[in-house]
C-alpha cells in the first residue's frame, strides 16, 4: 500500500485540488499526484479525486465543459475496473454531467452561495466511504456551493433509494436538494459524488476530522 | 454548402424549480407590473454553422443540444433553423 497514488484532477478553475491533496498527504500520508485534465493517461494512479471550484468558469452549467475533457473519457474504463473516484462538489457536479452518477445539480432554491457547516446523515454504506458502524450516524462537514440542490425524476429517486445509494442526506436541508440529498454513489459503489467537503475537516486544528474517514477509504479496494 | 442560422433555446423542466426566474418575477411585481403569472429563466444560443443541406445540419444540433447546450435530465430544449 506505500506506493498507493491517488490522482488530484486540476481543470482550469479546479480551487480545492491543492486542499484534496495537503488533507491526503499531510494529514493522511497517502501519496497524490496532480493530473492535467488534458492527461488522459491514468494508469500510474490508484484511486482518483476530482476536486471541488469552477472547472471552466462553470460556463454553460457547472460540470458540463469538463465533462468532455480526454481525463473524464479515460474515466470510464478506470471506473470499469473498479477503482474508486470521488467527486467533491464541482467533482460531484462533474460525475453527473457525464453521467457517472444519475440526476443533476441545480441552482440552490434560495440563490444564496452557501458556505457553512453542515450536519449530515449517514445513510449507505455501499463503498464503504463512511464510518457507519453504528445504526445511525451523523458527521458535520463543510458546504460552500451555490448550485448543490439535487434533482432528479421520481423514477431515479426510487431507484437510489430501492438500490441503497443515497450516501448522505442533510439533517436540514440547505439548498432545496430532492430528498435531502447531499451524496450518492453508483451501483458498484466505488464512484461517491457529494457537495459537502471532507478535505476541509481533516484538522481539529481547523474545526474537526469528520472527513477524514471518507478521504482514508480512497485506499480501499 | 449551405450555411444556416439556428437559434436554440434551453429551458429548464416545468418541474424543476427556478429560484432566478422566482426572483425575478418578484422585482418585476415591485416595478409595478401587474398580472404575472410566471416567470422562468432560459438561455438562447445563436449558432451559425454550414452543411450539405438542412437535414444534415438538422443532425448536427441535434446532437449539440442533446450532449452539450442542455442536461436533458433538468432541462428542454428546441430550435429554429433559418438557411442564409
Amino acid at each position: 500500500m506505500d506506493n498507493f497514488t491517488v490522482g488530484v484532477v486540476v481543470f482550469p478553475g479546479s480551487n480545492c485540488d491543492r486542499d484534496v491533496s495537503w488533507a491526503l498527504e499531510g494529514c493522511l500520508d497517502i501519496r497524490t499526484k496532480y493530473l492535467w485534465h488534458e492527461s488522459s493517461d491514468l494508469s500510474d494512479v490508484d484511486a482518483i479525486v476530482l476536486p471541488g471550484g469552477f472547472s471552466y468558469g462553470d460556463y454553460l452549467r457547472c460540470g458540463a465543459i469538463a465533462r468532455f475533457s480526454p481525463l473524464i473519457n479515460a474515466l470510464d474504463e478506470f471506473v470499469k475496473s473498479g477503482k474508486r473516484v470521488l467527486g467533491i462538489c464541482n467533482g460531484f457536479q462533474i460525475l453527473t454531467e457525464s453521467g457517472f452518477l444519475p440526476g443533476a445539480l441545480v441552482a440552490n432554491k434560495n440563490l444564496n452561495f452557501i458556505c457553512d457547516d453542515v450536519e449530515l446523515d449517514i445513510v449507505s454504506s455501499k463503498g464503504g466511504w463512511f464510518n457507519n458502524v453504528d445504526e445511525k450516524q451523523t458527521i458535520k462537514l463543510p458546504i460552500a456551493h451555490g448550485e448543490g440542490r439535487y434533482h432528479c425524476d421520481s423514477d431515479t429517486l426510487k431507484k437510489l433509494i430501492d438500490n441503497e445509494l443515497i450516501a448522505l442526506r442533510y439533517k436540514n436541508n440547505p439548498n432545496g436538494s430532492s430528498f435531502d440529498i447531499a451524496g450518492i454513489t453508483n451501483e458498484k459503489g466505488n464512484v461517491l459524488g457529494l457537495m459537502p467537503h471532507p478535505e476541509r475537516a481533516c484538522d481539529e486544528t481547523i474545526g474537526g476530522t469528520d472527513g477524514l474517514f471518507t478521504l482514508k477509504s480512497l485506499i480501499l479496494k | 454548402m449551405d450555411q444556416f442560422a439556428v437559434k436554440v433555446f434551453v429551458r429548464l423542466r416545468p418541474s424543476v424549480l427556478d429560484p432566478a426566474g422566482e426572483a425575478t418575477k418578484s422585482a418585476s411585481r415591485k416595478l409595478g407590473a401587474e398580472g404575472i403569472k410566471s416567470l422562468r429563466i432560459g438561455k438562447m444560443i445563436e449558432v451559425n454553422i454550414e452543411g450539405n443541406g438542412e437535414n444534415e445540419v438538422r443532425e448536427k444540433i441535434d446532437l449539440l443540444c442533446d450532449r452539450l447546450f442542455a442536461n436533458t435530465v433538468i432541462e428542454d430544449y428546441e430550435y429554429s433553423l433559418e438557411k442564409l
